[in-house]
């Protein structure tokens, strides 16, 4: 049963909705957060551990000095300050997925606070969006439901445990509410998400992989009236694990609360289910404040100590922010604002570049991007630097064009010949026939054959109407079905008339 | 040096030898180190089992002990690098708390819900004692995970007194006072989270000591509570117990609360023998009042040697000690009821299935775990989860850190005053086993002397004093020491020992009676 809900622009009239996020991060350490079991994503299930992650009895945690590295860089470029102590605590709950039956993460002392990230729109403005902190905890198992009930655990015959994620190093971002977003809040919601995944992306912290679930994102919804200042009652839609699928999450969730909110019924809070499927959520567990998970202090670990020297030093290590790196870019490329927000936005700012490093043009490089391989990406519903196509493989293209071998028409069939893995450019132009006729022997005789076809044009170029010369270009092409260089032919033609170009 | 009429090697006299004076006669080849374990297995034969028997083990571990024994030997009988390299306690056997996990034997904590489980790792200590060819004889009994101070909490039955087979022989590490004050091993391993190495040493008259917190490796020693557990030494002599202390000792890289500092010489400690000028600090508020006056007897005759010794007595007042056991019993339970989490029936143990519909995990690990925990874990588990809850939290293990600051503060006020503190070990001798059983509170306060160390994580030792009047039963006498200076509890102990055993005309357990005859009767099914 689906819930009822308003229209988007009806939830908009009447309400004005806060946002919270909370995205968990996978660190891409060699080893877990508190064992020395690697660390490593698709292993056969359960290899990936020792007495330590399996929480066998006396086992003790050790800290990953890299994982608390990489959680201070990703402070660091989150604008936070960094705690020059701090503690962990556990978080106690029973579940098969959480070996010990407590998570290891930290409570009220974490290692980054009060940051900001500032996001981009679509419409070109900056949007602020506060950071309250980024704290360090470990990953849990993963759990497979079998049986009649749809992979949940409510109606599962026997669950499987995965114990290879237990013990993975996470850094939890947790944003402040986030208000005034208005009717771009679904939009600033995958902005925002995929600023935190650039960001840990740049950094090198982790492989930033949403699809294998090395960033996912908690996402929070509250309306409130227009003009008031409390907030209403949030739910919290867990898993959302792929950009398109916070927007559609977050706007789901806006129409879903306006709906129960004209009802007059109160909104509950709880955590809701997100389904790609249906684009709509579902009721999960009850989330209230009795949840009680007896926090209280690590006993096994010593507290962090991040000296203000080791700090610094890893500040001077961090990478171009994504946004200035933005800025750079755009001026060295000399791209307009639209132009480069189109970039931004179809996502291919990294190809474009590894595209001019290659050694196309700034202007080369957009033009294959933007108008071939986005387009494709688009039909076949991956990212575009997913549909793989190097670099070098667009230079080589270009450069077959630009020497005269094939026109842009053929061009764009070498591409989808690169696309179903025919080969290199070179190779598929030789296997699929596709030179450009240079020799201008046949070039003449279907020149002869067009002039004789069209008398009066002939006459009109003679007389120096040198811009009717398109009908018999046309012709000659259309004669060698479009292998000729039109360029080549238009010379022959003036050539054979005797008339200056 | 302490001696038990030891001059002979036959069977029944290597076992009355301490572990030094095993090492002596091993590295000399006066005997082999399968002699010498095969004589403590023999013991353990004889007085261990039965209905009777002091049933200070749980597991007996005769194959590998005496392979090990035989690869000394072996190495010894080769001669050479090998031989030269081996430890000084290389084929002197040693008992195992059965809190610490051991490859190739069960451990069992003390509780049904682990039960015939093996731990697919060795302890950092138990490693370390493989290292130095230590023969392990097998896994002493304890109240279950540590939990008590008598022994009888333990699921597989209580460990007996040695000195009466009536009474309890300490907790929670009864089994490895027993079996050391019963001639079963020269030493062995406990583990001290409120006294569990030192009461059971006081009540059995033998040594026992918990080391500055971090100084021994807690990896392998199931948890507790983790700022409070501590592994240490058991031993019958001081000397015995330094020399098993700096096997064990040292910074580990698997116990992130384990000192990087390097282990003091302590054998050289207790070899000082003068304790000339040292300041010796009695606690105002660990003896007297609630002490048997047998106690305060042999403490005070102690207090006497001391100053004999040239040691300057001096008074200190650490007030918040009255606060200690009421904050212990906030803070160990509170870590405990979520060390004990881990205990559900999912990976490893006992699984026990609900009779009825519906089968969910929720209820396979509620029924697990009221089938698997004794009652005094339950007790704990239930108050350490109270302690922490919402809204409780502040009022309860909040102010039970803050007392444990305050302890702290007085230790160090102590300290500024005397290099070492002392204090009866235990307010009595052995009770009788049941007497308290059904009473937690008068059970917990035992442990009265010995928590306020643990609080403030700085390291203990108990010695025999002697006997008391009224029972002829051992008195423990406490040390104490600032954190990191284990060394001067040797020092002073070895000092105190020696003028004990002149007075009493010999080592306390010399007094002990003969076990053999005593497990037979009246019981006699062995």
């Amino acid at each position: 049963m689906s819930d009822p809900i308003l229209t988007f622009d009806e939830a908009m009239e009447k309400y004005d909705p806060v946002l919270g996020f909370e995205v968990h991060v996978e660190l891409n350490t060699k080893t877990k957060m508190f064992s020395s079991a690697p660390n490593v994503f698709g292993d056969e299930p359960n290899t990936n551990v020792n007495e330590v992650d399996l929480g066998m009895p006396g086992v003790l945690p050790v800290l990953n000095k890299t994982a608390v590295e990489s959680s201070i860089k990703i402070g660091l470029a989150l604008n936070c300050k960094i705690a020059e102590y701090c503690r962990f605590a556990r978080k106690n709950y029973f579940y098969p997925d959480t070996p010990k039956n407590f998570q290891t993460s930290q409570y009220d002392e974490p290692i980054a606070y009060d940051g900001y990230l500032d996001i981009e729109l679509s419409d070109g403005t900056v949007f602020r969006v506060e950071i309250e902190r980024a704290h360090m905890e470990e990953d849990a198992g993963k759990l497979t439901h079998m049986g009649g009930s749809a992979g949940r655990i409510q109606g599962a015959d026997y669950s499987l445990v995965d114990y290879n994620r237990a013990g993975v190093p996470l850094v939890e971002i947790v944003t402040k509410p986030i208000q005034g977003a208005g009717s771009r809040a679904p939009e600033l919601a995958k902005a925002y998400v995929a600023a935190v995944r650039e960001i840990v992306k740049n950094l090198g912290v982790s492989d930033a992989r949403m699809e294998r679930g090395n960033v996912r994102c908690d996402a929070n919804v509250s309306l409130r009236p227009h003009g008031r200042e409390r907030f209403g009652i949030r739910s919290e839609t867990k898993n959302v694990n792929s950009l398109r699928a916070v927007e559609h999450a977050v706007r789901y969730e806006i129409q879903r609360h306006a709906a129960v909110l004209d009802s007059g019924e109160p909104v509950v809070q709880e955590t809701r289910h997100w389904h790609e499927d249906t684009r709509t959520t579902t009721s999960g567990r009850a989330k209230s404040d009795a949840d009680d998970y007896r926090y209280f202090p690590e006993p096994d670990l010593v507290p962090v100590v991040a000296s203000r020297e080791w700090v610094e030093e890893l500040r001077a290590t961090l990478p171009e922010p994504p946004a200035e790196r933005r800025k750079r870019l755009q001026a060295d490329w000399g791209y307009s604002d639209l132009e480069f927000r189109d970039v931004v936005n179809a996502g291919v700012m990294d190809e474009i570049e590894e595209t001019i490093a290659a050694g196309a043009t700034a202007s080369v490089a957009r033009k294959w991007w933007m108008g071939e391989i986005v387009g494709r990406a688009k039909n076949a519903d991956v990212d575009p630097g997913q549909l793989g196509v190097a670099p070098a493989t667009i230079v080589e293209l270009n450069k077959l064009v630009e020497d005269g071998k094939i026109n842009n028409k053929m061009a764009t069939e070498v591409l989808d010949g690169v696309l179903a893995g025919e080969g290199t450019p070179a190779e598929i132009v030789e296997k699929r026939g596709l030179a450009v006729v240079s020799d201008d022997g046949p070039l003449l005789e279907a020149i002869d054959a067009a002039l004789a076809a069209q008398p009066d044009v002939a006459n009109k170029i003679r007389g120096g109407k040198v811009q009717a010369i398109g009908a018999i270009v046309g012709g000659v092409m259309k004669a060698t079905r479009g292998q000729a260089d039109a360029g080549r032919v238009r010379e022959l033609i003036l050539e054979k008339l005797g008339v200056e170009a | 040096m302490t001696e038990y009429n030891t001059t002979g090697t036959s069977a029944s006299e290597l076992i009355r030898n301490s572990a030094a004076q095993l090492a002596e006669k091993l590295a000399a080849r006066e005997v082999s180190a399968v002699e010498v374990t095969q004589a403590h297995l023999d013991r353990i034969a004889a007085v261990d089992g039965g209905d009777r028997g002091v049933h200070a083990f749980l597991h007996v571990n005769t194959e590998e002990a005496l392979a090990v024994a035989a690869e000394v030997d072996n190495i010894r009988a080769a001669g050479g690098a090998a031989a030269e390299e081996l430890h000084a306690l290389a084929g002197v056997p040693i008992a195992v708390k059965d809190l610490i996990v051991t490859v190739g034997q069960p451990t069992t904590a003390g509780s049904k819900i682990l039960e015939g489980w093996h731990s697919p790792y060795d302890a950092t200590v138990v490693k370390k004692l493989r290292a130095a060819k230590m023969p392990i004889l097998g896994k002493t009994n304890l109240d279950e995970f540590a939990m008590g101070s008598s022994t009888e909490h333990s699921a597989f039955g209580p460990t007996r007194n040695p000195w009466d087979l009536d009474r309890i022989p300490g907790g929670s590490g009864g089994g490895s006072a027993a079996a050391v004050a019963a001639f079963e091993a020269p030493l062995a391993l406990g583990t001290d989270t409120g006294g569990s190495i030192r009461q059971p040493g006081a009540v059995t008259g033998t040594v026992g000591v918990k080391p500055t917190y971090g100084g021994v490796s807690r990896y392998g020693a199931i948890a507790m509570a983790s700022s409070l557990d501590q592994i240490g030494p058991v031993s019958r002599t001081v000397l015995d117990s330094a020399l098993l202390h700096q096997v064990i000792g040292g910074h580990d890289p698997f116990d992130s609360t384990s000192l990087p500092d390097p282990l003091a010489d302590l054998v050289a400690a207790a070899c000082i023998g003068n304790i000339e000028g040292m300041k010796i600090g009695i606690v105002k508020e660990l003896h007297g009042e609630g002490y048997q006056a047998g106690v305060e007897n042999r403490f005070n005759e102690s207090l006497e040697l001391l100053k004999q010794a040239g040691a300057e007595i001096v008074e200190v007042s650490c007030p918040n000690f009255k606060y200690a056991l009421g904050a212990y019993y906030l803070i160990m339970p509170s870590e405990a009821s979520s060390n004990l989490a881990k205990f559900d029936g999912v990976r490893y143990g006992l699984r026990v299935l609900p009779e009825d519909a519906p089968m969910t995990i929720e209820r396979v690990m509620g029924a697990t775990r009221a089938a698997g925990f004794g009652d005094e874990v339950k007790r704990r588990i239930i108050l350490g989860t109270y302690a922490l809850s919402a809204g409780y939290y502040d009022a309860y293990y909040g102010s039970a850190q803050k007392v444990r600051t305050l302890i702290q503060r007085d230790f160090e006020a102590a300290f500024a005053k005397a290099d070492v503190l002392v204090s009866p070990t235990a307010p009595t001798t052995a009770f009788k086993l049941g007497e308290k059983l059904d009473d937690p509170l008068a059970m917990y306060l035992n442990d009265v002397a010995t928590i306020p160390a643990n609080m403030a994580g700085v390291p203990g030792l108990s010695l025999p004093g002697g006997l008391a009047d009224e029972d002829g039963l051992p008195v423990g006498i406490q040390l104490l020491a600032p954190a990191r200076e284990d060394a001067r509890l040797y020092r002073v102990g070895a000092v105190l020992e020696s003028l004990l055993e002149a007075k009493w005309g010999g080592p306390i357990l010399a007094s002990a009676p003969s076990l053999t005859e005593l497990v037979t009767t009246p019981g006699g099914s062995r």
